[in-house]
C-alpha cells in the first residue's frame, strides 16, 4: 500500500486550551452511533462548543478567525479516556492534519499515527508562545517539520523543538504509518507462532 | 535477572520486530462490541482480506443496548442498525456472538471472564479502553482503536511498542466499608491520570493477594484512568478457582496442563521493574471524585480543594471542574445532594458488587428525590442475582432493576442524565458529558457508597449509613 510520506505539515493553527482533554470531549459518545466514520468531522468538540456559547464565550473552533486551521494545539494528556478511533477520525475529517500538545494519551496517539496524523510534543512554554502568536495573527502559517523535529512559523521568528518517538516518526516519514501492510507481510510467521502456543494450537 | 509476567507473555506472543521497531504482537483473544467494530469489518472487506482466525474473536453487544425496552427493533433506529450490523458481521465471518437472545450477553469485560475466555498468560485486545480489566487474570490486555481491530481481525496481530512495568504494591488489610474501588481511586489520585503513560501497572502486595478475582477486576479495569493501557495481577489459586468449570475454561487433562502453564507465567521473585510504588491499605478511606477527571478524588471526610492550594499543573483543570460541577471549593463531600444513583458498569456491575449492596439495603428505601437504577453487567449476573433474590431486594428498596448493558456509564443508550443532574455512580469516568448530558455531573464511588447516597439523597459515608463502624 503506497501511503503518502508525511515529512511536514503546514497550515493555520488553532489553540484549544486545557489539560486532560478526553475523547468524550473530542467526540461525545452519542455521535458514535454510526457504522462508518463519514460525517464525524462536524461533531468534533460539539458539546464543548455548545457549553462555551451557553456561557457567553466562543470556543476556538467557533471563532471565525481560526476557521480552516489544520493544526490543533492543546495541553497535556490530550486524548485521554476511551479508545474510540472516532476521536482522531473526527479531527481528521474536521480538517486537522497534525496535533501539537504537551503530551498525549497512549491509545489516542497510536490511533492518530495509524491515520497519518502526526502528534508531536512541545514544551508548555513554547505552546504558550505559539498560542499567543496565533491569537495575534491567526493567518500565520505553522509548520510541523518531522525531518528537523521542530515547529516554525512563517514571517515571524518562531522555532521550537518537538519530540515524536521514532516508532511514529519513521513510519510517518516513510509512508508506512498504517501498519496493516507490514502485519500482512508477516502472516507466515503469525501462523507458525499460533501453532506453537498451546492455547491457540486448535485455532 | 528474573522476568515480569509482561516480559514472559510478550516474548511468547512476539511474531517479529517490525521495520519501525515495534513488535508484531500476536493477540490470542480478541473481543469486539457493536460500537468500534463495524468500521473495522468494513475495512477488512475493502482491503480484500478476511477474518484470519474467527474462533479467536468473541462478540457481544453492550454500549447501545437499551436496559428496559429490549425487544427489537429498538426505539433508536441507529442503535438498532448497529446491533444488526454486528450480528451480520459475525454470521458472515464465523465469529462467536453472545447475542441478546443467548442468555450470555453483557458488557464485554464482564462476559469474557465469566465465560472463561479470559485466561492467564494470554494476550487480549478489544476496541475499548477498559480492556485492562482482563489483566486481573494475569493476561496482557489492551484497549485498541478501530484500525487495530481491523489489524487483529485480518492478521490476529497488532503493531505495538513494549511498555515499561511499574509495580504497585498495596499491603495490609482494608478497613470495613473500604473496597477495591477505593483502592484504585486512591492510586489514581496519587499517581495522576497521566502517570501511567508508557507503563503497564503490575498490582501486588498482601491486599491484592487477599482480593477476590472480582475485586482485582475492579482495580485493573481503571488502570487506563491512570494512563496505563495495561494493568495486571499475577495469577494464583484465586484466579484458577474462579476459572474452574467455566464454559471456555480448559477441561479434564487440559485443565491440569493449563494450571501448570499459568503458574509459570507469574513474575519471577527477582523480576526487575522500571518503577515501584507502595501504598498502605489502612490509609485508604471511602473515596469519591469531585471533578471531571478520576484523579480529582477525595476521602469522604474531606472537602473539595481550593485550586490555589493545588500544585500549579493541576489548578486550571481544578477550576474547570469546579465550574462544571457547580460545587465551590471547600464544599464537604458529605452532604452533596444527588439526583441519580447508578449501580453497574464494567467496573462494578458484577455479582459480588450487587451482593454487597443487597446485604446492606434490605428493608431500607431510596430517597424520594433520587432515581436509582441497578444494571447487572451481564445476563448471567442478572439471572443469578434474580435467583438469589437480589433483584427483589433492590426493587423493594426502590431501585429500578434493569437488563444488562453499559447503561448510564456513557450516553449511547436511553439511560442518560438530564440537564445538570448529579449522579452518584459506580462507573469509571466522570468526564464532562460522559453520562449523556453535556452539563451532567458525575461522582465516582464504590457500589456501597452509591447505595448510601441513594438512600440518603446525598453523598454520605456508607460506613455510618449502614452501621459498619
Ligand atoms: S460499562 Fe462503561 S466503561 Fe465499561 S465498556 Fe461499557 S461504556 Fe465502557
Amino acid at each position: 500500500m503506497a501511503l503518502e510520506k508525511i515529512t511536514q505539515v503546514t497550515g493555520r493553527g488553532v489553540f484549544i486550551p486545557g489539560d486532560d482533554i478526553d475523547t468524550d470531549r473530542i467526540i461525545p459518545a452519542r455521535f458514535m452511533k454510526c457504522v462508518t466514520f463519514d460525517g464525524l468531522g462536524e461533531f468534533a468538540f460539539a458539546d464543548a462548543k455548545a457549553a462555551e456559547s451557553a456561557a457567553g464565550r466562543l470556543h476556538p473552533l467557533d471563532d471565525a478567525r481560526f476557521q480552516g486551521a489544520s493544526i490543533l494545539i492543546s495541553g497535556s494528556n490530550f486524548g485521554c479516556g476511551s479508545s474510540r478511533e472516532h476521536a482522531p477520525q473526527a479531527l481528521y475529517r474536521y480538517g486537522f492534519r497534525a496535533i501539537i500538545a504537551e503530551s498525549f494519551a497512549e491509545i489516542f496517539f497510536g490511533n492518530s499515527t495509524t491515520l497519518g496524523i502526526p502528534c508531536v510534543k512541545m514544551s508548555k512554554e513554547d505552546i504558550a508562545d505559539l498560542a499567543a502568536l496565533i491569537e495575534k495573527t491567526p493567518s500565520i502559517q505553522v509548520t510541523v517539520d518531522l525531518t528537523e523535529s521542530k515547529v516554525s512559523t512563517d514571517d515571524i521568528d518562531f522555532s521550537a523543538e518537538i519530540i515524536i518517538p521514532g516508532h511514529a516518526r519513521e513510519p510517518l516519514m516513510n509512508g508506512r504509518w498504517d501498519s496493516i501492510a507490514d502485519l500482512v507481510d508477516g502472516l507466515d510467521d503469525v501462523k507458525a507462532r499460533v501453532a506453537s502456543i498451546s492455547y491457540l494450537a486448535n485455532s | 535477572m528474573g522476568k515480569t509476567l509482561l516480559d514472559k507473555v510478550w516474548e511468547e506472543h512476539t511474531v517479529r520486530t517490525l521495520p519501525d521497531g515495534r513488535t508484531q504482537l500476536l493477540i490470542g483473544t480478541h473481543l469486539i462490541h457493536e460500537v468500534t467494530s463495524p468500521q473495522a469489518f468494513g475495512m477488512v472487506r475493502d482491503l480484500g482480506l478476511k477474518v484470519l482466525y474467527p474462533k479467536r474473536t468473541f462478540a457481544t453487544v453492550d454500549h447501545i443496548v437499551p436496559t428496559d425496552q429490549r425487544a427489537e427493533p429498538f426505539s433508536d433506529p441507529l442503535a438498532d442498525a448497529m446491533v444488526k450490523e454486528l450480528r451480520k458481521n459475525c454470521a458472515e465471518t464465523g465469529v462467536t456472538f453472545f447475542d441478546l437472545s443467548s442468555g450470555n450477553q453483557g458488557i464485554v469485560h464482564i462476559v469474557g471472564p465469566e465465560q472463561g475466555i479470559t485466561q492467564p498468560g494470554t494476550t487480549i485486545a478489544c476496541g475499548d479502553s477498559h480492556t485492562s480489566t482482563h489483566g486481573a487474570f494475569g493476561a496482557i490486555a489492551f484497549g485498541i482503536g478501530t484500525s487495530q481491530v481491523r489489524d487483529v481481525l485480518a492478521t490476529q496481530t497488532m503493531a505495538i511498542g513494549k511498555p515499561k512495568v511499574r509495580r504497585i504494591n498495596v499491603d495490609g488489610k482494608l478497613s470495613p466499608g473500604v473496597y477495591s474501588k477505593d483502592v484504585i481511586l486512591h492510586i489514581i489520585r496519587h499517581l495522576g491520570v497521566n502517570g501511567g503513560i508508557g507503563y503497564a501497572y503490575e498490582y501486588g502486595g498482601s491486599t491484592f493477594d487477599s482480593f477476590t478475582q472480582e475485586e482485582r477486576m475492579t482495580v485493573c479495569n481503571m488502570s487506563i484512568e491512570g494512563g496505563a493501557r495495561v494493568g495486571y495481577v499475577n495469577p494464583d489459586e484465586t484466579t484458577f478457582e474462579y476459572l474452574r468449570g467455566r464454559p471456555y475454561s480448559p477441561k479434564g487433562a487440559e485443565w491440569e496442563a493449563a494450571v501448570t502453564r499459568w503458574k509459570a507465567v507469574s513474575s519471577d521473585k527477582d523480576a526487575e521493574y522500571d518503577d515501584i510504588v507502595h501504598f498502605k491499605a489502612e490509609e485508604i478511606l471511602p473515596t469519591v471524585t469531585w471533578g471531571i477527571t478520576p484523579a480529582q478524588a477525595i476521602f469522604i471526610d474531606e472537602k473539595i480543594p481550593d485550586p490555589k492550594d493545588l500544585p500549579l499543573k493541576d489548578r486550571d483543570t481544578a477550576a474547570e471542574a469546579i465550574e462544571h460541577m457547580k460545587l465551590p471549593a471547600g464544599t464537604p463531600a458529605v452532604g452533596i445532594k444527588i439526583d441519580v444513583a447508578f449501580l453497574g458498569s464494567c467496573t462494578n456491575g458484577r455479582l459480588s458488587d450487587l451482593q454487597e449492596v443487597a446485604k446492606h439495603i434490605r428493608g431500607r428505601k431510596v430517597s424520594d428525590h433520587v432515581k436509582a437504577i441497578v444494571v447487572p453487567g451481564s445476563q448471567v449476573v442478572s439471572t443469578i442475582a434474580e435467583k438469589m433474590g437480589l433483584a427483589e431486594i433492590f426493587r423493594e428498596a426502590g431501585f429500578e432493576w434493569r437488563g444488562a448493558g453499559c447503561s448510564m456509564c456513557l450516553g449511547m443508550n436511553p439511560d442518560k442524565l438530564v440537564g445538570d443532574q448529579l449522579c452518584a455512580s459506580s462507573s469509571n469516568r466522570n468526564f464532562k458529558g460522559r453520562q449523556g448530558s453535556p452539563t451532567g455531573r458525575t461522582m465516582l464511588m464504590s457500589p456501597l457508597m452509591v447505595a448510601a447516597a441513594a438512600l440518603t439523597g446525598e453523598v454520605s459515608d456508607a460506613r455510618k449509613v449502614f452501621g459498619i463502624i
